[in-house]
């Protein structure tokens, strides 16, 4: 023995026991590089895909409640017995939301055309039907710095939104018209045209500055689209209902039934997904590292044959697993993160934010398949002779 | 010899073969139930999008501007023109008949209901309810019940053929009025089956069956509008363009694609003179929602591909690599490398094909159980499919051991019989 190794030697003696234990599990890692490597893979990718699916099943609820924003109004205040709603209610209704949805106030009534033909004429804050009526197909808004004067006569100009089958009627050439209401007369401009299938197609749309000052009627109904759930929306309704005592709120049903069918199917869809795909990866990382386990045999044999003890043994391989499980969770973790941000960018148009409250779930699972997948042929070989292994029968 | 070795390791070794199938069979399950189940989500979710309500509306070709205020028609409704009841049949007649999940007439009328001694007027909605409806040989029951799932009636839903009718909620407390009781509407006696609940305009209607509605116009067989529920494909820029300016197998391809407005034409064809559009507010979100839920599904699909994948490739490494002695043995023997890597494709051929059959089987069952729990209704699984996915299965299999058989034909025989690698 060289003097060099004697020292070694020496060193190790008096190196507490822990180290042996931990050389021990590094080198396992390092010496079977190729089928370590190919463990920790499988493990990763178990864990990211077990990642991506929480993450999907846990954010896909907000993402398609605002794909259904866009139906638009899912609240609807009106004033009780037909009134009008009282001067300040739409300042009311914003500070209630706090900028958890929009609001649009619309007044109606009914003019009559210069000769004579009734019509409804609606009065709106263009900016907001826009933002609240997505399907609303218009062919140019009105400008909505309101009053603009016209260039010729520096006259107020009154623009106007025609619904399409209101078009011919009043203005087949997109001619400036007049309307009547109650004796006092609104000179309009057409801006543009609105179709819709609706109601809207017949109807009049005046800025609502322009539609106070010459009907004299504040708005009687005041249109919201709540975003959130369920639950929040309710609170939302509730909310206004106390804060708006002169007004009637009512849900949308149609929107919010729909809504939360579409919502609940597709997460159980999503959820029976998750359930194949995350059993499918387990059993994978399962039958990798079986493999694995049931291949170091020999490991184990002379662990045995040099005075090991079942507890050891037992302890080397489950640390050995929770190791292998807890880096493949984090690695997986961060990958999955990445892919579900992927996915929602590629499907959302938004990514899709991380949840911490999923990495202990898969840390969790990932460290008790691996324990399982460890175990399992442990308590297979334990039974077995050392010798018999060795001699490799 | 090379027929009776394949032979001898599959009943020989039964509990690697087992494994190794048990993973691919796995695998072909889930991909099986994920293609069956992505391929028909759209449809299932359109179906549910329907509880919206109508996506396409019917209306009288030359009619007159719709004075209406919360559902409230301030015109008399004598005016305008009228569609034809007994041309509602045919829309079941056009080419995406199938398509058409129902439809609902509407004409609104006025009517008085005395109240405390005088007349009350109120707006009186005809419509159907479920109605029998027959197209040739073709039988189906329509209406509102269908069209607007959201009407919750608390008593009984009217029948078609009677002078029965519902009673919207605040007309009903306005009236005092409760299910069972009997009221005078023009002049004729008809009895409440039900109180109505919408959280629209209805609840200060009364909605009768069709007939009775026509009966107070005066005018049988009048329709003011028709609404249908139609499943429809997502618009795209192809959808939008004018059917008059394209030509033959191009307008052909339009027309026979389910869009909002190829189905709106079809409408108007079919009934005389009419006009059908889409309601933008259910047609045109929709198409938004359905693309989103079908993308996502898609790549999820995807995602459960990649996995299946895996573990059948893994599963496949790990079995052959356990059978380095048997190779460094046929290798002894004089076996070449492509002697005894065909052994092992063929068995990983043959143990596909068989894990994919049964996957298919199960995975077919497996995407029928999903269909039958979330949507209540027959997720279909096309034999078609069926090669498709044993071409796949044999693929990933092969791909999965490739790696492995590449390792094990190179080994020295001399190790691998020792055991020492």
């Amino acid at each position: 023995m060289s003097h060099q190794a004697r020292d070694l030697a020496a060193t190790r003696a008096h190196a507490p026991h822990t180290s042996m234990f931990l050389r021990m599990l590094v080198r396992a890692a390092v010496l079977r590089r190729g089928r370590a490597a190919s463990a920790l893979f499988a493990m990763v990718v178990a864990a990211a895909v077990a990642t991506a699916m929480l993450n999907l099943y846990v954010d896909v609820q907000a993402k398609l409640q605002r794909e259904f924003r866009n139906y638009g109004a899912n609240i609807i205040l009106v004033g009780k017995d037909g009134a009008s709603l009282p001067d300040g209610t739409l300042a009311q209704v914003d500070s209630a939301l706090a900028g958890r949805g929009i609001a649009a106030p619309f007044g109606l009534v009914v003019a009559r055309t210069a000769d004579g033909q009734p019509i409804v004429v609606a009065g709106v804050e263009f900016d907001r039907v826009k933002q609240l009526d997505h399907w609303w197909s218009v062919s140019a808004w009105p400008a909505t710095e309101n009053p603009h004067l016209s260039q010729n006569r520096g006259e107020v100009e009154h623009p106007v939104l025609v619904g399409v089958r209101a078009l011919p009627l009043v203005s087949p050439k997109n001619q400036p018209f007049d309307l009547s209401f109650q004796g006092r007369k609104l000179h309009v401009t057409p801006a543009g045209t609105v179709q819709t299938g609706a109601a809207e197609d017949s109807r009049l749309y005046v800025s609502l500055a322009d539609f106070i000052s010459w009907a004299g009627v504040q708005p009687s109904t005041i249109e919201v689209a709540a975003s959130g759930s369920a639950a929040e929306v309710a609170a939302v309704m509730t909310q206004l209902a106390q804060a708006i005592p002169a007004a009637e709120v009512r849900p949308v049903r149609q929107i919010m039934e729909g809504e939360a069918r579409v919502l609940g199917k597709t997460r159980a869809t999503l959820l029976a997904a998750a359930a194949l795909i995350i059993l499918t990866a387990a059993l994978c990382v399962l039958s990798t590292l079986m493999g694995w386990v049931f291949d170091r045999r020999r490991d184990f044999a002379i662990m045995k044959a040099l005075g090991a003890s079942e507890r050891l043994l037992n302890g080397f391989f489950a640390a050995e697993a929770a190791a292998l499980g807890a880096t493949g969770a984090m690695i997986g973790f961060l990958v999955g993160i990445g892919i579900a941000a992927w996915i929602g960018r590629a499907n959302f148009h938004a990514p899709v934010v991380p949840r911490m409250g999923v990495l202990p779930i898969v840390l969790a699972g990932s460290m008790a398949v691996t324990l399982i997948s460890a175990i399992l042929p442990i308590s297979l070989l334990r039974r077995v002779q050392p010798a018999v292994i060795l001699r490799g029968e | 010899m090379f027929v009776r070795l394949v032979y001898e390791s599959f009943r020989r070794q039964k509990r690697r073969k087992v494994l190794a199938g048990a993973a691919i069979t796995l695998g072909v399950t889930v991909a099986t139930a994920m293609i069956a189940v992505a391929t028909d989500i759209g449809d299932k979710i359109n179906r549910e999008l329907r509880t919206i309500g109508a996506n396409l509306v019917v209306t009288p070709q030359e009619d007159s501007l719709d004075v209406e205020i919360g559902g409230v028609n301030l015109k008399p409704p004598t005016d305008g023109a009228f569609l034809s009841e007994a041309d509602l049949p045919k829309i079941k007649g056009i080419f995406w008949h199938n398509n058409i999940v129902g439809f609902a007439p509407i004409l609104p009328v006025s009517a008085a209901i005395p109240h405390e001694g005088k007349p009350q007027d109120v707006t009186l909605t005809g419509t159907y309810f479920a109605k029998k409806v027959s197209y040739g040989n073709e039988e189906f029951v329509t209406g509102a019940k269908t069209l607007y799932p959201w009407w919750k009636v608390s008593g009984a839903w009217p029948d078609d053929n009677s002078r029965d009718v519902l009673i919207g909620e605040r007309l009903a407390a306005k009236l005092n009025q409760k299910p069972g009781n009997t009221i005078t509407i023009s002049g004729r006696q008809c009895r409440i089956d039900g109180i109505l609940s919408t959280g629209g305009a209805e609840d200060d209607e009364v909605i009768a069956p069709l007939s009775l509605a026509q009966e107070i116009l005066g005018k049988p067989d009048a329709v003011k509008r028709v609404y249908v529920s139609a499943l429809t494909k997502p618009e795209d820029a192809f959808a939008r363009r004018d059917p008059k300016s394209l030509s033959g197998a191009i307008y052909d391809r339009w027309y026979c694609t389910p869009y909002p407005q190829a189905i709106a034409l079809q409408l108007t064809e079919a009934m005389s003179h009419s006009h059908a559009e889409q309601i933008r507010q259910v047609a045109q979100n929709e198409g938004a929602v359905l693309t989103r839920i079908e993308g996502l599904i898609f790549l999820i699909t995807l995602a459960a591909l990649f996995a299946s994948g895996l573990a059948v490739s893994a599963a496949m490494a790990t079995a052959i690599f356990e059978r380095r002695a048997e190779v460094g043995l046929m290798k002894a023997l004089g076996a070449g490398k492509l002697a005894v890597a065909s052994v092992f494709f063929a068995e990983a051929a043959l143990m596909a094909l068989i894990g994919g059959a049964v996957g298919f089987g199960i995975g077919s069952a497996l995407a029928h159980q999903i269909g039958h729990s979330i949507f209540n209704s027959q997720i279909s699984i096309s034999p078609v499919l069926l090669p498709v996915i044993l071409a796949i299965a044999v693929i990933v299999t092969f791909a999965g051991s490739a790696m492995a058989i590449r390792r094990a034909v190179s080994l020295d025989p001399v190790f691998a019989l020792r055991g020492e690698l």
